[in-house]
């Protein structure tokens, strides 16, 4: 038995001791939004935030997770009112087939929140474990780069 | 409202509407998909690269929990109709798609038995307890072995691994060399490179015992091709066989073609009457999605004195896997090698012979580019080469040999026509810093920096009408395109078409164009794509088609129900039509206060239709389908220039500058353009650099993840400088040129040439990794 909070929302489940996070996330809570691309920590798409850090949700196991909070992409914004750096993205056209988008998003967030980024380098730098294969990067970096400070 | 005041749709950076649904979470890709009931697959793959199977032992996987059934190729055997990609071609051997691997297998990964059970946990289990006795057959992994007599055979049928040959020729080539003041050649190879979108491959597929009928959600770029080669095996009539694309996650050429995959989730959920799924691991993308871009050439170019290209001649070698796609066929990249060769330049005398040769990998297929990224780095290193014999400058190489601007339209040496387009207006736009960054290297250099420039110019042929098939001889037509445009009985506008995107935003882009045309706004439009059931007839998006074929179907669809609601409205308003004008989703009486909503003129025509006459009734229907053929196809041109520095210690490339100026025609929107010019060059960059799919000499995939597989990451990609040429295109309805693909072509040439001029020492494989560059100086050293 495990207990977590998700976006705020405090869940109880029963699990496999070798079931991953991302599964858990999509399968068990049905939050989709964490992307699967590579089940080995390099793309990226199943970045999620735990506890204050990004972490490759295919990395861990939910069992893992138990007692932790954890902000998934359903936890930003909604469809009828994007948060800033998902309007920022929208804005700057960041984003082509979507989906290496979630991961792209939680790592930004968690970016924003830990560092100035005060030259693109640091930006892409910090992107650096997220692959997008459509946008060659350039406009995710501008959406980025015109939110910061916006949170502080 | 004049006509002069009319918001401008087309041309605008419209934010897209696909965005808010991707961005929070909302997005439904095939794994999303859930349904009651639903089983999962995993595969037994096979570990050897060209072995006869000589026993599948099921029995432990089908005694594990959860199984619910195990398929071989025996199981499955007589319940469709086997499928292969024909040809018109010449001296082409077709082979047949394989579903699971029946007598042999023919490379790494290739699916064996098939587990299907209650979750993919458990099939995965079970898939690892299926033992295959194999007889290895001997390898054929180096596509130069594997060309000549003697070599293990891939398909004995066909008595040869060269399952195409195509040549060209025009004028006298070998007159032409003899007399040539420079004659430069090399042999050139560009290694195999895998699309690798970030969601893998998946499919699920619904039967309907009911109804008898099939359902396929699958992540294709072709849900109208995939649907009519399954109608054909499967013997489902086309209205009861339905492919549904959800979102799909980038494709890029690795998922359009058919797969046996695709093939075996329909017979499976046909057998057991319950929904299966198939979702490929990073590990399955990696040793089985199509790959591209594997190719050696051998070529020579000769010019006069002052550097007019007077022949060339070029010998290439495709390495295109163990079978021919379904239905692109393994001619579709080896063969365009050569069709494009030639370039933007004046090529008179021309002989070029491409052969593709099965090989134990995985078939190649579409990829971003197709063949041209070789031939534009082939051609393009041959003219740098050239102008340092002649002590050319590059640039002025290329001013001298590029079709002018009162050549066009021009029959290049292989055929291809180009139409009248911006070549000379492409290289001088992106040029415009050259000498202030041959200005920076020669400081750079006289630092003691390794520091190069590189250009590359190329046409591509792109929107591809009836008369040009994307691959040789191939019997699937995809030249035209239908849109279905209605407005509903709310005023409500739906446009249905037969493409798929897959991140281009073309629903933002048609509800662009049909907004302007029909005089809409664009939020009153909803595109729907990527569902044969909505269509008599469509493909899919590939070989930059979309914009330009969908665009003009949209066009002429609109221009139709725009005709019909202004004669409704004329009547409502007793008015000329001649009067009226639509814009923003209302109809006005031109220089009056009189308008009216679509909604009140939708309401009318369905639900007042006695206020019409009976003779207008039938023209009024507010609805239209139409097709668009462009015929011939619509040349798409570009230049780059790059500027690199190779670091003296670990030889790493890094990037200083980054330009691209093409031409494609009318821009819809710029956001969008820019960002697919940005994504083209980032993998060309990664082909150029970077990405290779590894072999060892037995056929085992030696870059079996993406740590191993490298693609760009943020660091690795430059911040580019894009300019667009519009130049006009009378002969297309929409003026739009295709543009998805371009940035692909012209990276490999521009960084090979850039590295060569950093190092002066002649690049002529790629990618060119750290490690090929280390060796290259320190041979030249010794």
């Amino acid at each position: 038995m495990i207990r977590l909070v998700v976006n705020g929302v405090a869940y109880e489940r029963e699990v496999e001791p070798r079931l991953l996070l991302a599964d858990f996330l999509r399968h068990e809570l049905g939050l989709t939004g964490t992307h699967v691309g590579c089940e080995q920590g390099v793309c990226g798409a199943c970045t999620v935030i735990l506890n204050g850090d990004s972490v490759r949700a295919c990395l861990c196991l939910a069992v893992q997770a138990d007692g932790a909070e954890i902000e998934t992409v359903e936890g930003l914004g909604t469809v009828e009112n994007l948060n800033p750096l998902q309007r920022a993205f929208q804005k700057h056209h960041a984003l082509q087939c979507g989906f290496c988008t979630p991961g792209m998003l939680m790592t930004g967030v968690d970016l924003l929140r830990k560092y100035p980024l005060a030259t693109d380098d640091e930006i892409r730098e910090g992107l650096s474990g997220n692959l997008c294969r459509c946008t060659g990067y350039e406009h995710i970096v501008q959406a980025i780069r015109s939110v910061v400070g916006d949170e502080r | 409202m004049n006509v002069e005041a009319r918001p401008k749709i087309i041309g605008a950076r419209v934010q897209r509407v696909e965005d808010p649904a991707l961005l929070t979470g909302q997005g439904r890709f095939i794994d999303d998909i859930k349904l009651p009931g639903l089983l999962h697959i995993a595969f037994c793959r096979g570990d050897h690269a060209h072995a006869r199977i000589m026993e599948v032992d099921t029995s432990a996987a089908k005694a594990m929990p959860g199984v619910a059934a195990v398929f071989t190729a025996a199981d499955i055997h007589g319940s469709f109709q086997p499928i292969r990609a024909t040809s018109r071609m010449a001296d082409y051997h077709a082979t047949e798609l394989a579903v699971l691997a029946a007598e042999k297998v023919r490379y790494v990964g290739e699916a064996v038995a098939a587990v299907v059970a209650d979750s993919r946990y458990l099939a995965e289990d079970a898939a690892e307890r299926i033992t295959v006795e194999y007889q290895p057959l001997g390898d054929a992994v180096d596509p130069l072995a594997a060309v000549k007599d003697g070599s293990p055979l891939l398909h004995e049928e066909a008595g040869t691994n060269v399952i195409v040959s195509r040549a060209f020729h025009r004028g006298d080539v070998e007159a032409a060399m003899a007399d040539a003041a420079v004659r430069v050649a090399g042999t050139f190879r560009m290694h195999r490179k895998t699309p690798a979108a970030m969601e893998n491959r998946g499919y699920l597929a619904d039967y309907d015992p009911g109804r008898r009928a099939l359902t396929l959600h699958s992540t294709t770029q072709v849900p109208g091709i995939v649907r009519d080669a399954l109608v054909e095996m499967l013997d489902i009539p086309g209205n009861r066989l339905r492919v549904v694309a959800p979102d799909v996650g980038g494709g890029f050429g690795g998922k359009a073609s058919l797969y046996g995959e695709e093939v075996l989730v329909c017979l499976i959920a046909r057998r057991l009457g319950r929904p299966v799924k198939w979702l490929s691991d990073r590990l399955e993308d990696l040793m089985t999605t199509t790959q591209a871009f594997d190719e050696i050439v051998e070529a020579e170019l000769a010019c006069d004195g002052d550097g007019n290209i007077l022949a060339l001649r070029a010998d290439c070698i495709g390495d295109v896997g163990a079978y021919s796609v379904y239905p692109w066929t393994a001619a579709i990249e080896p063969v365009q090698v050569i069709s494009f060769l030639p370039g933007p330049y004046r090529v008179t005398n021309y002989w070029a012979r491409a052969r593709a040769v099965a090989t134990s990998k995985a078939p190649t297929g579409a990829y971003r580019g197709v063949g041209r990224p070789i031939s534009a780095f082939v051609m393009e290193r041959l003219m740098d080469m050239a102008a340092a014999r002649l002590g050319l400058d590059p640039l002025e190489m290329r001013r001298r040999n590029m079709v002018r601007a009162d050549e066009f339209p021009y029959k290049s040496a292989s055929g291809i026509v180009w139409d009248r387009c911006g070549f000379m207006e492409c290289l001088d736009k992106v040029t415009e810093d050259y000498d202030r960054l041959r200005q920076q290297q020669a400081e750079g250099r006289a630092a003691g920096r390794w520091i190069g420039i590189g250009l590359a110019s190329y046409a591509e042929l792109t929107g591809l009408g009836s008369r040009i098939a994307v691959a040789p001889g191939m019997p699937v037509n995809t030249g035209t395109e239908t849109a279905t445009i209605r407005i509903d009985s709310t005023g409500a506008v739906t446009a249905q078409f037969g493409i798929a995107s897959h991140g281009q935003g073309l629903e933002t882009t048609l509800a662009q164009v049909i907004a302007e045309e029909l005089g809409v706004r664009i939020e009153d439009v909803e595109v729907i794509h990527g569902d044969s059931a909505g269509m008599a007839h469509g493909t899919g998006t590939f070989a930059s088609r979309s914009t330009v074929l969908a665009g003009g179907a949209a066009i002429v669809s609109a221009r139709a129900v725009r005709e019909q609601v202004l004669q409704a409205a004329a009547h409502m308003f007793e008015a000329d039509v001649g009067d009226l004008d639509a814009v923003g989703g209302r109809i006005f009486v031109k220089g009056t206060d009189r308008s009216m909503s679509f909604r009140q003129l939708a309401k009318a025509v369905y639900s007042e239709m006695g206020r019409f006459p009976k003779e207008l009734r039938q023209a009024i229907e507010l609805q239209a389908t139409r097709m668009y053929d462009p015929y011939f196809g619509t040349t798409s041109p570009a230049s780059h220039l790059t500027m690199v520095e190779v670091d003296r210690e670990t030889y790493g490339v890094k990037i200083l500058h980054y330009g691209v100026a093409d031409d494609c025609g009318r821009v819809i929107n710029p956001l969008i353009v820019d960002g697919q010019v940005h994504g083209g060059v980032a993998q060309g960059i990664g082909a150029a650099l970077m990405e290779e799919v590894v072999f060892d000499g037995s056929g085992q995939i030696q870059s079996a993840s993406l740590m191993d597989y490298v693609v760009p990451t943020a660091v690795e990609i430059p911040t580019m400088t894009v300019h667009h040429v519009q130049t006009d295109l009378p002969d297309n309805i929409g003026g739009f040129r295709g543009m998805g693909e371009g940035g692909t072509i012209g990276a490999p040439a521009a960084l090979a040439n850039a590295i060569t001029d950093a190092i002066g020492l002649d690049v002529s494989v790629l990618p060119m990794t750290p490690e090929r560059l280390f060796r290259l100086i320190k041979e030249k050293q010794e």
